[in-house]
């Protein structure tokens, strides 16, 4: 079985709302929609407060090459343009629509079922539907999808990756997808395949979910070069750069995005999204969210509107448990926890999960042993321990030696430490200050060589 | 109110504790062994070294380092004092390994900051502090015959044996070695948890079993011992004994499994830990064969714990390296 070579590590996997069916979340009253969800330049507000919307109403205008278009998922009158706090609790704009409850659509989307497999398109009307859907990575990372499909010149992009690994425990939104969309997740692949003109693409599922495997290998062969491989179940299967290698045994170089070795990587619900975008004219407003807890009575995946509170969303699977102490807006390994439940749900808000009191605090931290568990476990090949030790003295220049930007964060190294020390959080810190100090020496030696 | 934390939001189950009583565990069919074989004075001598290094590391931390949360709790300590009582002789006098349990605890252990700190094995410098101390008690040993009838006599260990011989000019077939089987169960002279080579590898697999190690060092160790005795034995069989005979006797499985394995005196990444173990073994054999010692475990692994430092230079493989 496929997967990748170094490091990783087996959580519980947790898949409470394993085989359950997508569900349609009830209409929310107020939406609240951040004008940065994506990474990038965040959008700039094109109406203003008073004006009358419908559902896929364009209210958000990509603000420069890296950004992506926002749109309403309400129909109704845009009560305030105002700042409020994000996820991490930075003020940012946001619209805040009412619904009227009428839900009435932009009459140029396509509500009915029927699957259209139009491939009639060229490249540029693919990717100029893709870009003005605004639609980004919708597995976490948001990097918007058009910019990712426009390598700059000399990149020749040879192969194209699925992205259905979905490694985080508890998260099922990409199962879900792949067991009732089959088919249209793989005519977007079609798509994606014309836009960047490659035969083939490679669907990569963890072994963990048999029956998406057989449904997409069933569906894949009505279609000529799509490949479903199975991997083995190791997280992080579903990064980016270890799918690649999983399914390619290519390494993304140090430093380099995927392109530079040929690859682009999609998401199972991206895919998804691409599919509605050139098929059904919809630009991206709604996605399936997976919501889900121990506590919770009925973990479901839900069709969430984009801008629905997290309260809202919540309350549409029975509340939030009385001993949740922890709301994080993705998966427990690489997700946010969230400070209030008002935060919305954005186009990378692929979970939203309920941790109670015992699961949610950190174990006591002990004495290092130096077990070299977090070395064995980081996928990158780094050195978790001596990073904690470097950060935490500030030895920045020993830092950067060690590589400590190749770091993605995954958590494999707080994860597996026996000692429960806070590895991932003084790695973070390291590798801000070293960042800064990087644009500190570069700015330094562009003045100095003003002064030349 | 809602929690805040950064990323991961969750965190494995192990604790140091539960590794340090998984070793604990593994240690049981060894310590069970040592009691049917030698008796009462195996339970004495290992109880008394396993409550002088609790005793020891907490009275350092409570009155020494002045801390509040006790490191005694994390289990640490007793596995100090287990193992330096299954690296004594069973005649050995018990104030004695209070003195040895001393320097494990107090000079090797605590001096260096505690359980995470130490460059060297406790339990080994405790052991080696009381052999150049005490060279005519720390390897005097009972004859063992058929199990527990231990008599007044003295015997010697395989290796004792083996050097002894060689020394005074004869060839090994001229000596009466122990059998295989002896040897492979554990009937034959030496210190409390060395002599059986079965028991000691039930702990192995359970540790293994329970990820508690890896498989590397014991590996690397017992095969690099395996493969240069082996290559000694067939250049000259009547002067170097069969590469069996060398990794069923002496230390070589105690330290092997459960000396080397420490996981504060061994490196950190796979690839280091395979070249300490290769290291141990070489060095374990070649005092064997050049030393004035017959037996070279101990200070192979305390030779191995001074070049860990170095050892951890060598970088684990990185994904997206230039080549």
């Amino acid at each position: 079985m496929k997967t990748f070579h170094i490091g990783g590590i087996h959580p519980k996997e947790n898949k409470l709302s394993k085989g359950k069916k997508i569900e349609i979340a009830p209409l929310p009253q107020v939406v609240t929609i951040p004008m940065a969800q994506h990474i990038g330049k965040p959008a700039n507000p094109i109406v203003a407060v008073g004006d009358t919307v419908k559902v896929g109403t364009k209210i958000g205008e990509s603000s420069g090459f890296v950004s992506a278009n926002i749109f309403s998922s309400v129909s109704g009158t845009v009560e305030k343009i105002d700042f409020f706090p994000n996820i991490a609790g930075f003020k940012q704009q946001m619209i805040v629509i009412k619904s009227d409850g009428t839900d009435t659509w932009e009459d140029t989307i396509d509500r009915t079922d029927t699957i259209v497999n139009n491939m009639d398109f060229t490249a540029d009307e693919i990717k100029a539907k893709i870009t003005e859907a605004g639609i980004v990575g919708m597995g976490g990372a948001t990097f918007p999808l058009g910019v990712k499909l426009s390598p700059p010149p000399g990149i020749v992009i040879d192969t194209l990756l699925i992205n259905g690994a979905e490694c985080e425990p508890y998260l099922t939104a990409d199962h879900a997808l792949m067991l009732e969309k089959a088919e249209e997740i793989c005519i977007g692949v079609e798509l994606l395949k014309k836009v960047l003109n490659v035969s083939t693409a490679k669907i990569g599922i963890e072994n963990n979910k048999p029956d998406a495997i057989e449904n997409m290998t069933k569906t894949a062969a009505k279609f000529s070069g799509i490949e479903v491989v199975p991997l083995k179940v190791k997280y992080p299967q579903g990064s980016e750069k270890h799918l690649i290698q999983a399914l390619t045994g290519r390494e993304v170089p140090s430093g380099q995005l995927p392109g530079s070795i040929g690859c682009v990587v999609s998401n199972i619900a991206t895919t998804f999204a691409v599919y509605e975008a050139v098929e059904k004219n919809k630009p991206l407003f709604e996605r399936v969210v997976t919501v889900t807890g121990t506590a919770l009575q009925n973990p479901s995946n839900l069709l969430v509107r984009m801008g629905t509170s997290t309260a809202d969303v919540l309350a549409a699977v029975g509340g939030i448990p009385e001993n949740t102490a922890k709301v994080i807006s993705g998966g427990p390994m690489m997700g946010k926890a969230i400070q209030n439940l008002d935060v919305p749900i954005m186009k990378g808000s692929s979970g939203v999960l309920c941790m109670t009191e015992e699961e949610a605090h950190r174990h006591k931290e002990s004495n290092c042993i130096r077990c070299g568990r977090c070395v064995d476990a980081c996928p990158m090949g780094l050195e978790p321990y001596l990073f904690y030790a470097l950060s935490k003295r500030k030895m920045l220049t020993e830092l950067n030696e060690h590589n400590i930007r190749d770091c993605f964060e995954c958590g494999s190294c707080s994860f597996s430490c026996p000692a429960h020390k806070p590895l991932l959080d003084y790695i973070r810190l390291g590798k801000a200050n070293v960042m800064q100090m990087i644009k500190k020496q570069e700015a330094e030696k562009a003045q100095q060589q003003e002064k030349k | 109110m809602l929690t805040v934390s950064p990323s991961p939001h969750y965190q494995t189950d192990t604790n140091t504790r539960k590794l340090m009583c998984n070793v604990l565990i593994a240690l049981i069919p060894a310590f069970v062994f040592s009691i049917v074989v030698f008796g009462v004075s195996a339970l004495i001598s290992t109880l008394t070294a396993v409550i002088s290094c609790v005793f020891f590391e907490f009275a350092i931390s409570k009155w020494l380092f002045k801390d509040e949360e006790y490191s005694v709790k994390d289990c640490s300590a007793i596995i100090t004092g287990v193992l330096l009582s299954f690296n004594l002789p069973n005649t050995l006098p018990l104030w004695m390994v209070v003195i040895g349990s001393l320097v494990a605890i107090g000079i090797a252990k605590m001096s260096f900051g505690g359980l995470g700190c130490n460059i060297f094995n406790p339990a080994l410098v405790g052991r080696v502090f009381l052999l150049v101390s005490f060279p005519a008690d720390m390897t005097t040993w009972s004859k063992v015959q058929d199990y527990g009838t231990i008599d007044g006599t003295t015997g010697a260990t395989p290796l004792g044996l083996i050097k002894e011989s060689i020394m005074s000019g004869k060839t090994l077939s001229q000596i009466d070695l122990p059998s295989m089987q002896d040897m492979f169960l554990g009937n034959i002279g030496g210190s409390f948890g060395e002599i059986s080579v079965i028991a000691l590898v039930i702990g192995g697999i359970y540790l293994l079993c329970t990820r508690t190690i890896t498989w590397h060092i014991p590996v690397s160790v017992l095969g690099s011992m395996f493969i240069l005795s082996g290559i000694m034995f067939v250049v000259n069989p009547e002067l170097n004994a069969n590469p069996l005979i060398h990794i069923c006797s002496g230390g070589a499985m105690l330290g092997a499994i459960f000396m080397a394995t420490d996981y504060s005196t061994s490196p950190m990444t796979s690839l280091g830990k395979i070249i300490f173990g290769i290291g141990i073994g070489v060095i374990t054999i070649i005092i064997r064969k050049f030393g004035a010692y017959p037996e070279g475990m101990s200070f192979a692994i305390l030779i191995m714990n001074a070049i860990v430092p170095l050892i951890n230079k060598i970088k684990p493989h990185r994904y997206g390296a230039k080549k």
